[in-house]
C-alpha cells in the first residue's frame, strides 16, 4: 500500500498572523489514482489545506507545523526553488473561479503551455499538441483552434475546462480541485463534472476535490473527509459517509439535501383570490439588449413564487423591474389592484415601503460602517417617522423576529457571520412592514446548514406575517422546498409557470427536464446513472 | 502604546513626535517665543548666542522667534486651505458620483479645464489680480486644490455607489444627502484621511513656494517660505540664516509624510503580511 501513497500530510497546522489556529492537526493521505473529497462549510479550512498541500499559504497565514510528503520528498523542507520546481509539474491546482484565474491579456494556449515549457518537460510544439489533445478530451469547441482564444472569448464552463487542461498540462501526480463547479450553472456543472471525472480516471491522477456540496463530491470522490473549524470531523469511504455517518455533524450535512418537499405544508395559507402583484407581458432592455421578453406573472397573498433559471436568463432583471430600478419598456404591473408606476422616481414612499428586496450577498447588502441599530432602525424611522425610543423598541422586536440576540444591535456587520448578516438583511426588509419581499438568491452565498436555517426562518415569517415572496434562484432544491408555484426562465422568457409539484413531477418543456435532472442527488452512482441515461437517449 | 488602535512604527513615532512639537509650538507661540515677531533685537545675521539661539535675520529680528511665528502662520493657513479644499472636493465629488449624468459631466469637465492650467501660474494670476491677502490666498489655493480632491472623492464614490447597500438606500427612497453622509462617507474615510495628510503637505510647500516668489504671506508676518527668500543672501557670506527655516519646512514635510505612510499601511490589510512561498 505504501508504494501507492502519493501525497501524505501529517499533523498539518496553519496559523494566522494574529495567532489564530486556522487548521489544527489534520492528516491527509491520497493514493495514486484516488480522489479524496474535502468537505466543510466556509472557514472549515478546506481551501487552506488544499493550498498547503503544495506548501503554499495565503497572505496572513503561515504553515506552523506538520510534514507534507509528496512522492517521498518532504516538500516543507525544500527551499523556494525546489517548491517552485514541484508546483504545476507534480501537483497542480484548479481554482474556483476560472474567470478570475486566467490572465485576460494572454491567449488560453499561452497559459496552458506555460507550465510544461517553464519546467522544461516539453518544447512549445509538443506542449501545444498535448494541449489540443486535452482540449479535445475536455470536449471544448473546435479543439484545434480553441487555444487561440482569449479568456473573454470563452464561457464560464469552457474556462473551467481550460483550467483543467492547464492543470493537466504537466501530467501531475496530484490535482487539487478547489470548488471547480461552484461558480457554474447547474446544467453546466454536470458537464464539467462528467469531464473532470473521466479526465482523472483516464490519466489515473490522484486528486483532492474541495467543495461544500456533498452531493457533488459524492459523484467523484472515493473517500470523503469532513472538516469543521479547521479540524477533522471524520473520514470514510464515500458510501459510508452518505449512509452511515458516525458523527452528528456529517449526518446533518447529508440530511440537508434529503429534506422533503412536504415542508411546504407547514407554510401559511395562500389566499388564492387575493392577487398582490401581477405583471403582464413585460419587456425590458439594457440599452438595445432585449433582456426580458414578454413575461407575465402573478403572486397571491401569502404565496411564494419562484423564478428559476441560469445566469443570464433575465431573472435578476425581473427583480429590478418589480422594484422599479429598471423601468420596463412595455407591459403592465399591477400591485394590490392599482397600477404600479414603472420607475422608482414615480413611486410614492408608501409603494416603496410595501415591496422590499433581500439581496444575494449579505456582505455587500448592508453597510459595514453602520451598526445594526442604524441598519434596521433607519427604515422604521424613515417610513413611520417614529421617535428614538419607539425605533429602538421596534428594532429589538425585529431582532427577535429574525432570531438574533438583542445585544447584536450595537454591533457592526463585520462582527457577524454570513448567516447572521442575511438575517439582518431580512430584518431590514421586515422593518418596512412590507406586503411583498423579493428574495434574490437569498441562500446561494451561504453554507448548506446556514441556508437551511434561513429557509426555515423565511417560512416562519411567511406563516406569521402573511407575506408574499418572489424567490429568484438557480437552486432547484430551494425552490422545491419553499415555493408554491415555480416559473422556469430561459433567455428572457418563461418556458413553464405552474405549481411547483407539477413542474418537478411532470416537467414538460425539455429545458425544465434538463434543469431538474442536472441537480446532483445525494447518491454515489447518480452521475453514472445520468450518463447511462443520456447514452441510451442518444 | 497604540494610536487609532494600531501600534506606530519607529518612523511613524518620529513623524508623530515632530508633528506634535510643531503643533504645540504653533498653538502657544505668543507665550513661548522669546521676543515679538517684528521686534529688532540685534544686528543683521547675528551669530547665534545665548540671547538669540539661532542668531538674527536679515534685519536683526530673532530667528527662533520668527520660525515659531512662521510655523504658526504657515501651518494655520495650510490647514485652512486643506480643510476648505476637502469640503468642496468631497461634496462635489460625491454628488457627481451618486447623481451621475449631466451633473457628473459638468463637474468633471470643469475640473479637467482647471487641471489643464498649471496650478502655480493660475495662482499667480489670481493673486496678481486680487492682491495677496490671506483670505484671497486661502480661497485661491483651496479652490485649485479641490480639483484633485474632487477626482479622488468621485473615484471613491463611484466604487461605493454601486454597492448594494447604497442601492438598498435608494430603493427605500433616501435622499441624496443621506446617501452621501450615511452610506458613502463612512466607507471612504480611510483613503480620504491619508490624502488629507498628503495634500496638507503639498499646500504647505505651495505656500512656501508662493512666499518665496513674494506672492504668499506678506511682511511683517513671518512664514517659513518667505523667510528662506528673505535670508537667502546670507548663504553668500557662508552664514546659516536661511538654513533654519528651510530645515523647519523639510522637517514638517517629512514628518507628515511618515505619519501618512504609516496610516496608509494600516489601511492595507492584512498588515504587512506576505504569502508563504
Amino acid at each position: 500500500m505504501s508504494d501507492q501513497l502519493i501525497l501524505e500530510i501529517k499533523g498539518l497546522r496553519l496559523e494566522s498572523i494574529a495567532g489564530n489556529v486556522i487548521v489544527d492537526n489534520v492528516d491527509v493521505k491520497v493514493n495514486k489514482g484516488e480522489v479524496l473529497g474535502l468537505i466543510g462549510e466556509s472557514g472549515a479550512g478546506k481551501s487552506t489545506i488544499g493550498l498547503s498541500s503544495m506548501c503554499y499559504a495565503r497572505a496572513g497565514v503561515h504553515i506552523a507545523g506538520g510534514e507534507i510528503i509528496l512522492g517521498g520528498t518532504n516538500i516543507r523542507a525544500l527551499d523556494a526553488d525546489g517548491r517552485r520546481g514541484m508546483r504545476g509539474k507534480r501537483i497542480a491546482y484548479i481554482a474556483q473561479s476560472a474567470t478570475a484565474a486566467f490572465n485576460p491579456a494572454h491567449t488560453l494556449m499561452d497559459q496552458v503551455c506555460e507550465a510544461p515549457t517553464i519546467h522544461k518537460l516539453m518544447t512549445r510544439t509538443e506542449a501545444e499538441a498535448w494541449a489540443r489533445q486535452l482540449f479535445k478530451a475536455l470536449d471544448l469547441p473546435d479543439p484545434e483552434n480553441f487555444g487561440d482564444r482569449y479568456p473573454h472569448q470563452a464561457s464560464g464552463g469552457q474556462l473551467q475546462r481550460a483550467m483543467a487542461a492547464m492543470a493537466m498540462s504537466c501530467r501531475p501526480d496530484v490535482l487539487i480541485l478547489d470548488e471547480p463547479t461552484t461558480a457554474l450553472d447547474v446544467t453546466t456543472q454536470i458537464e464539467v463534472l462528467i469531464l473532470l471525472k473521466s479526465l482523472i480516471h483516464q490519466y489515473k491522477t490522484a486528486a483532492i476535490y474541495i467543495t461544500h456540496d456533498l452531493a457533488v463530491v459524492a459523484q467523484v470522490a472515493d473517500r470523503i473527509k469532513v472538516l469543521r473549524h479547521g479540524k477533522e470531523v471524520e473520514e470514510g469511504l464515500t458510501s459510508q459517509i452518505l449512509h452511515n455517518a458516525k458523527q452528528d455533524y456529517t449526518a446533518r450535512l447529508v440530511a440537508v439535501r434529503g429534506a422533503a418537499a412536504s415542508e411546504r405544508a407547514a407554510q401559511g395559507t395562500v389566499k388564492a383570490d387575493e392577487t398582490v402583484l401581477s405583471i403582464k407581458d413585460c419587456h425590458a432592455y439594457y440599452g438595445t439588449f432585449h433582456v426580458v421578453k414578454g413575461v407575465s406573472l402573478d403572486v397571491k397573498h401569502g404565496e411564494t413564487v419562484a423564478v428559476v433559471g441560469e445566469s443570464g436568463s433575465g431573472k435578476s432583471t425581473l427583480a429590478r423591474i418589480i422594484t422599479g430600478l429598471l423601468p420596463p419598456k412595455s407591459g403592465d404591473i399591477v400591485f394590490q389592484g392599482k397600477p404600479l408606476p414603472r420607475s422608482l422616481k414615480e413611486r410614492t414612499k408608501e409603494l416603496k415601503q410595501r415591496i422590499q428586496l433581500v439581496y444575494q450577498i449579505p456582505d455587500v447588502a448592508i453597510n459595514p460602517r453602520q451598526s445594526l441599530m442604524e441598519i434596521i432602525g433607519r427604515p422604521v424611522e424613515f417610513y413611520f417617522g417614529l421617535g428614538r425610543k419607539e425605533v429602538e423598541a421596534r428594532a429589538s422586536e425585529l431582532m427577535n423576529l429574525v432570531e438574533l440576540p438583542q445585544e447584536f444591535l450595537t454591533r457592526r456587520p463585520g462582527q457577524l457571520s454570513g448567516g447572521q448578516k442575511q438575517r439582518v438583511c431580512i430584518a431590514r426588509a421586515l422593518a418596512a412592514r412590507p406586503d411583498m419581499i423579493i428574495l434574490d438568491e437569498p441562500t446561494s452565498a451561504l453554507d448548506p446548514l446556514v441556508a437551511e436555517e434561513i429557509l426555515t426562518l423565511l417560512r416562519k415569517l411567511q406563516r406569521e406575517l402573511g407575506l408574499s415572496y418572489i424567490l429568484i434562484t438557480h437552486d432547484l432544491d430551494v425552490v422545491h422546498r419553499i415555493a408554491h408555484r415555480t416559473a422556469v426562465m430561459l433567455q428572457g422568457k418563461f418556458v413553464a409557470f405552474d405549481a411547483t409539484d407539477k413542474i418537478f413531477d411532470n416537467p414538460e418543456h425539455p429545458y425544465t427536464q434538463k434543469l431538474i435532472t442536472a441537480v446532483p442527488e445525494m447518491r454515489v452512482d447518480w452521475l453514472d446513472e445520468v450518463l447511462a441515461h443520456r447514452k441510451k437517449a442518444a | 502604546m497604540k494610536i487609532l488602535g494600531h501600534k506606530p512604527t519607529l518612523s511613524a513615532w518620529f513623524g508623530l513626535t515632530v508633528m506634535a512639537i510643531f503643533i504645540f509650538v504653533s498653538v502657544f507661540t505668543p507665550w513661548l517665543a522669546p521676543y515679538g515677531q517684528s521686534q529688532n533685537v540685534g544686528g543683521t545675521w547675528d551669530e547665534p548666542s545665548m540671547a538669540m539661539l539661532m542668531g538674527g535675520d536679515q534685519i536683526g529680528r530673532d530667528m527662533l522667534t520668527r520660525i515659531m511665528y512662521g510655523s504658526r502662520m504657515t501651518i494655520g493657513v495650510a490647514l485652512a486651505i486643506t480643510v476648505l479644499s476637502f469640503l468642496i472636493g468631497i461634496v462635489l465629488g460625491f454628488v457627481s458620483a451618486v447623481l451621475g449624468g449631466w451633473v457628473d459631466v459638468f463637474f468633471t469637465r470643469l475640473v479637467d479645464v482647471m487641471l489643464s492650467i498649471p496650478g502655480l501660474i493660475f495662482a499667480l494670476i489670481i493673486l496678481g489680480v486680487f492682491g495677496s491677502s490671506i483670505p484671497v490666498l486661502i480661497l485661491t489655493i483651496a479652490v485649485l486644490d479641490s480639483t484633485r480632491v474632487f477626482r479622488l472623492a468621485r473615484a471613491l464614490g463611484m466604487n461605493l455607489t454601486v454597492m448594494e447597500y447604497v442601492e438598498a438606500a435608494r430603493l427605500r427612497g433616501e435622499g441624496l444627502w443621506w446617501v452621501i453622509r450615511r452610506e458613502i462617507l463612512p466607507n471612504a474615510w480611510a483613503p480620504l484621511i491619508s490624502e488629507f495628510g498628503l495634500r496638507f503637505c503639498f499646500n504647505f510647500l505651495f505656500i512656501a513656494g508662493l512666499s518665496f516668489l513674494g506672492l504668499g504671506i506678506q511682511p511683517p508676518y513671518a512664514d517659513l517660505g518667505g523667510m528662506v527668500r528673505e535670508n537667502a543672501a546670507a548663504i553668500n557670506f557662508g552664514m546659516m540664516a536661511p538654513i533654519y527655516p528651510a530645515t523647519a519646512i523639510a522637517l514638517l514635510t517629512v514628518s507628515v509624510n511618515l505619519v501618512v505612510d504609516w496610516m496608509l499601511s494600516i489601511d492595507a490589510r492584512p498588515s504587512g503580511a506576505q504569502a508563504e512561498l
